[in-house]
């Protein structure tokens, strides 16, 4: 093919879509240019590059919010919370697939309707019902409580996508003596995959990010995510930058390394997940 | 979980004849033992962590519980009644709640669907815009809040100096207008690479034979837009227009971080009025009530978005 010379307006595009881009940016580098700075200097010009970069800014921040601790709980609870959605989320869907009835027919019209409830209206009595049960205050508890949340959804996902796919090879699999398990753990789950990955990337963008669940069960310090314990660490240091803005920018460095590796998938994950949802 | 085990697959080898018989009541067996194995588990951590705590919720509502106390003293519809007539601030708070949420649908939608316009008219690099815009998206919200804290109180007058642009250097978390215009700058910020991605998926879905033969016909780029694009996207614009609308009506985080509902409750958005009903001042019993009525505005919402999405798949 002759390339096309690129043309006046694909230049003029291609400039205003840059200006737009570095207006959709800004707010990242005044974050990371200031968390380098004094106090002092992040009043005098926060738009200035700084003059040293004050590393030790983020080894107070890392002691402050006891970053490594707090990760850890954020990276445990996103793990097994989605680990246990997948689990129950496709094993159910497959079953309200595969077996029409009017009880299964019910429990998918529940699910399809719980997605409606918003979390306000749980919110209240879950407190309630959670410091009953044990839950509060305990990572077990807020990842019990997340399997709960994350089914109607997880369901609803792959219910949709399991209907399209054949049942021959289950079939197949059944009349040589496969087991239920064997079946879906060797022929169904791997059929799956594209929207597993669905369900992995929008539940951990939820579970990672959510702050208002586990601000409600967990009140111990040390069982803290990395949202609660930016709050807390903003109650006691609102506006003052200099400590601020390096715990901001770590606390959002992995969900954007996250994204940044997977973000074909992540794509693609959530124009199905719209579409569907 | 281990006990269900499924009946072995000897049995029906013992019986050529009957193997179809033997499926079938071997399927009827799996129906019995394994329906609830699979399906069960996950419905009660949602029957027990969703559904109870909900209808207790609504029962909540008929009550003045106060969070602590063993009784629960009934006074009927009274909540709701207060509710509809004397609370004044939790209705200013619906109010604000549905004047912002209109406000971001309109304009998150216009640009998330003028930047998917932009980026498909070019002829390479569009990848990256892509990722550009989409980033603020998966920061969440409460970070994202106290991230523009500092946009907005340090950074846009800095910027404002720089650029010699006066109305950057508002008081935009001091007044309840420019606190209104904020939210919607950060919500429209966080929201429309999101609404973009589903814009050019749906535009690049467009049959190019469509588009050639519209510019064979020398229709211009608005006649375009309005006569074929526009018509052919709809099944997005209507999943757009409903996804923004439910996100921002039940918008939580990012206010909480942000303006905390200040000045003077002027931007308390109502899932944060009912929040600080609850676990603020204690008033659980009045706070069910709030949250009833929220899922029952959230339910019309959803309702009506079904009907619209059925009608469109049928006219396609």
């Amino acid at each position: 093919m002759i390339r096309k010379p690129v043309s006046i307006n694909q230049i003029i595009l291609i400039l205003v879509l840059a200006l737009v881009a570095l207006m959709f940016l800004l707010p990242f580098y005044y974050i990371t240019v200031n968390s380098f700075k004094s106090f002092s200097e992040i009043m005098k010009d926060p738009g200035q590059l700084p003059e040293v970069m004050r590393l030790e800014n983020y080894q107070r921040a890392i002691d402050q919010v006891k970053f490594p601790r707090v990760f850890m709980n954020s990276l445990l609870i996103t793990m097994f919370s989605i680990t246990g959605m997948v689990l129950l989320g496709s094993t159910a869907a497959w079953k309200l697939v595969r077996v029409p009835s009017r009880i299964s027919a019910f429990i998918f019209f529940l699910y399809t309707a719980a997605m409606v409830i918003p979390f306000q209206s749980v919110m209240i009595p879950l407190v309630k019902v959670a410091s009953m049960t044990y839950l509060l205050d305990s990572l077990p508890g807020l990842i019990i409580i997340y399997l709960g949340f994350g089914q109607p959804f997880t369901v609803f996902l792959y219910h949709g996508f399991i209907k399209g796919v054949p049942r021959e090879l289950e079939e197949s699999a059944m009349i040589e003596g496969c087991s239920d398990r064997q079946i879906f753990t060797s022929v169904v789950f791997p059929l799956l995959k594209t929207i597993t990955v669905t369900v992995i990337i929008l539940q951990t963008l939820w579970v990672w990010n959510d702050f208002l669940l586990p601000s409600l069960i967990l009140y111990d310090k040390d069982l803290h995510t990395i949202p609660l314990s930016i709050n807390r660490f903003f109650g006691q240091y609102k506006n003052q930058w200099d400590k601020a803005l390096p715990t901001l920018v770590l606390s959002i460095l992995p969900i954007v390394v996250f994204f940044l590796a997977l973000q074909k998938h992540l794509i693609r994950g959530i124009t199905e997940g719209a579409v569907k949802g | 979980m281990g006990q269900t085990e499924v009946v072995p697959a000897a049995d029906y080898e013992e019986t050529p004849g009957g193997i179809m018989k033997q499926i079938q009541r071997n399927r009827v067996n799996r129906i019995d033992r394994n329906y609830l194995l699979f399906s069960l588990p996950g419905f009660l951590f949602f029957f027990s962590i969703v559904l109870i705590p909900f209808f207790i919720g609504v029962i909540l509502s008929f009550t003045e519980w106060n969070g602590v106390s063993s009784s629960l003293p009934f006074i009927g519809i009274e909540n709701y009644q207060k509710l509809f007539t004397r609370d004044i601030p939790s209705l200013s708070s619906l109010l604000f709640t549905f004047r912002f949420t209109i406000t971001v649908v309109i304009v998150s939608n216009l640009v998330g669907l003028t930047l998917a316009l932009a980026i498909t008219a070019l002829v390479k690099g569009g990848g990256l815009y892509r990722v550009i815009f989409f980033l603020p998206n998966v920061i969440g919200g409460l970070i994202l809040g106290f991230i523009w804290r500092f946009i907005l109180i340090n950074g846009l007058p800095s910027l404002s100096e720089a650029l010699s642009l006066p109305f950057l250097n508002s008081p935009w978390l001091g007044d309840p207008t420019t606190g209104f215009w904020g939210l919607v700058i950060v919500y429209v910020w966080k929201t429309a690479g999101y609404l973009m991605v589903i814009y050019i998926a749906s535009l690049y879905s467009i049959d190019s034979a469509v588009i050639e033969s519209a510019i064979i016909d020398g229709a211009s780029y608005w006649k375009m837009l309005s006569a074929i694009r526009f018509p052919l996207i709809m099944p997005a614009i209507t999943i757009c227009l409903f996804l923004m609308l439910s996100w921002s009506f039940k918008l939580f985080d990012v206010v909480f971080s942000l303006t905390g509902g200040g000045p003077f409750r002027s931007t308390e958005i109502f899932a944060l009025n009912i929040y600080n009903e609850a676990f603020l001042y204690n008033n659980y019993g009045y706070a069910s009530a709030k949250a009833v009525l929220f899922f029952l505005i959230v339910a019309v919402i959803t309702v009506v978005q079904v009907r619209f999405t059925k009608r469109r798949e049928v006219s396609l």
